[in-house]
């Protein structure tokens, strides 16, 4: 039943379209509330399809909570549809190319959180190269005690880092790392004017010339598992890889057979290829950091979201310029 | 030089104890069963001393060594050295300064990121196998957030330096204010302590800074602010720190020193505001090599009558 107060009826319409498992951190409902009329499927005891259709000619905009995916046929329903608001930091889960075609403008909420998504692949380097983690369990278990000095790390500051995506996340890890007396290079679809780090045109090279290699990159067709055996060898036996990106630019398995035969030095991931899952193999390693696609969840993360995201629909109804709207090329 | 008589207080690092035992002739006081009959034994062969964190040249052991010329530490920290005997005996000293520098400060940062963001918590969460998609905790932004350091000195300074590159705004408290910095200074910790959202000590542990951080400066810091420790334990009082911790009176802790290692209070190992570290703040492979080859140079010096490489005393 509709629950919202009778003046929402004169509020723009939003559609809003969720995967019941997306994490309430993407839909701040009483603040959407405030501004629009909410129609949510998954509020309606309607199927789904005849509740698109129903509401088809109203609807102008649609926000995709979290990584819900928009496919081409869920397009199809909409045909008034003329903008994709995204909540998430990655938008491979929306039919791009269809949006291109329609005309459809898609917002991206990247910005939102560039600060702590950085800030948390910085943590996950540290934390693989000077092993807080292990250390950290080695203390809680009593080891220090009867076991000894703990064993060594590796040095972070002055080594080799390659950002791999230099977009706005990539930017601010360059820039945090830099501090750390770090040289920076980076592999990105096209080289960036005015940036003062070394640009590589393959992720190959780029991983030749590093320590650790950190994933920023958003997740495309091109992007698939660029992180693969090759690159892994290239990297080499000391080379540490952080991934904050998606965990489809990794191919897993070559990654998990490389840290289980040593062949490489580390890795920090908080994503992975089938999420909720993690390679087991990864749970007895001490060179290895895990989390759980956490990179986003801070209070101020998810404040800065629901401004970017009520911004961008206020400026559509509004015919204002939008906040962030993606080029889809 | 091998007549030479080096004593190694404490294991400390393989390549040292190697390289030491190459050049010169080697004790190892931990394997010594009675070390009173030892020392009267060997007391006038043995001319120089390698300490560390640990175990140095107290007044005790300096006063049996009537040959002792030179007290090395494989270390910045000169808490375990009788500074004032050596002195007054004409004992150089020396230790491990700048190459330990960056690696101190990694550290430092690193444990405020850990502590924040519960990089260690999350870790334990996933490999307990318990993560179910769409399962989050919200934890908390370390950009921007006020660093407060105790002691600008070389590590003090590459802590803020590194802050900096988080629009981490920067104060710090230390004897006398360095004005050619841009940081704001705070004349006591008490209040440098109720200014900032984390607090990192990274002063030396000398009698006057001994519980720099105490029950009023840990009060000041509140509910949710962070202790960074990075310096030795004694700098701060552990058991009003634990009280604080385990009521929840300050927002967590990363801490790498502690004041009776390697025992750490219990009672931390059961929250999830905390980082607990076994004293690594220049554990890598690079930085200990280069501390070794530093304690090297100095004793090789001493006994050429060459210029000390990094005296103290």
């Amino acid at each position: 039943m509709d629950s919202q107060p009778f003046l929402a009826k004169t509020f723009p319409p939003l559609l809003v379209l969720r995967s019941p498992s997306v994490p309430p951190f993407f839909f701040f409902k009483s603040q959407l509330q405030a501004h629009f009329h909410l129609l949510d499927p998954l509020d309606s005891s309607e199927p789904t399809h005849s509740f698109l259709s129903r509401h088809a000619p109203s609807v102008l905009a649609l926000l995709c909570v979290g990584a819900t995916p928009i496919s081409s046929e869920t397009l199809s329903l909409l045909p008034s549809l003329k903008l994709v608001v995204a909540s998430s930091a990655g938008f491979d889960h929306i039919d791009l190319q269809e949006c291109r075609r329609r005309g459809i403008t898609v917002t991206t909420a990247g910005q939102a959180f560039s600060e702590d998504v950085a800030d948390f692949a910085v943590g996950l380097l540290i934390d693989v190269l000077r092993r807080m983690s292990a250390g950290d369990r080695y203390v809680r278990s009593g080891s220090w005690v009867t076991k000894g000095e703990y064993p060594l790390g590796a040095k972070l500051s002055g080594k080799r880092i390659g950002i791999v995506g230099l977009g706005r996340i990539g930017s601010e890890v360059a820039k945090r790392l830099v501090a750390f007396g770090c040289s920076i290079a980076y592999c990105s679809r096209k080289e960036k004017p005015l940036v003062p780090y070394a640009y590589h045109s393959t992720v190959d090279e780029l991983a030749k010339k590093s320590d650790a290699l950190i994933l920023c990159s958003s997740l495309t067709k091109e992007t698939h598992h660029m992180i693969d055996h090759g690159v892994m060898e290239a990297l080499g036996k000391e080379g540490v890889i952080v991934n904050v990106g998606r965990g489809g630019l990794v191919d897993e398995k070559e990654l998990v057979k490389f840290l289980v035969q040593g062949q490489i030095g580390g890795a920090g991931l908080d994503v992975y290829e089938d999420e909720p899952l993690v390679p087991q193999e990864l749970f007895a390693m001490e060179n290895v950091v895990l989390a759980p696609h956490a990179s986003v969840y801070t209070p101020e993360s998810s404040t800065a979201l629901q401004e970017l995201v009520i911004g961008n629909l206020k400026a559509f109804f509004s015919n204002e310029p939008l906040l962030s709207a993606a080029q889809l090329e | 030089m091998e007549s030479i008589g080096v004593l190694m207080a404490c294991p400390m690092n393989p390549y040292l104890e190697q390289e030491l035992h190459k050049r010169f002739t080697l004790h190892r006081f931990w394997k010594v069963p009675d070390k009173s009959t030892f020392l009267t034994t060997h007391c006038n062969s043995i001319r120089a001393v390698v300490g560390n964190a640990s175990a140095g040249a107290d007044a005790q052991l300096i006063e049996a060594l009537p040959k002792l010329e030179i007290v090395a530490s494989f270390s910045v920290g000169l808490d375990k050295i009788d500074l004032a005997k050596c002195k007054e005996k004409g004992i150089r000293v020396t230790n491990t300064p700048d190459v330990l520098t960056e690696d101190v400060a990694d550290l430092a940062i690193g444990l405020m990121l850990a502590v924040l963001r519960k990089l260690c918590e999350s870790d334990r969460y996933v490999r307990s196998g318990k993560w179910k998609k769409g399962n989050y905790m919200l934890t908390t932004k370390f950009t921007g957030k006020r660093v407060g350091i105790i002691g600008l000195g070389r590590i003090g300074m590459a802590i803020a330096k590194r802050a900096e590159a988080f629009s981490c705004p920067i104060s710090y408290h230390s004897r006398t204010e360095k004005t050619e910095t841009k940081y704001k200074y705070y004349p006591s910790v008490v209040e440098l302590a109720a200014n900032c959202d984390i607090l990192v000590v990274a002063c030396s542990l000398t009698e006057e800074t001994r519980h720099i951080v105490n029950r009023k400066v840990i009060d000041a810091l509140g509910a949710k602010g962070v202790l960074i420790n990075i310096g030795r334990g004694p700098h701060v009082d552990e058991p009003e720190l634990v009280s604080a911790l385990v009521e929840r009176r300050i927002g967590g802790a990363g801490l790498d020193v502690f004041e009776h290692e390697p025992e750490v209070p219990e009672e931390l190992f059961g929250l999830d505001n905390v980082v607990l570290l076994p004293h690594v703040g220049s554990g890598t492979v690079e930085t200990r090599k280069a501390m070794a080859d530093l304690v090297l140079g100095n004793l090789e010096a001493h006994f050429l009558n060459k210029p000390l490489l990094t005296p103290v005393v």
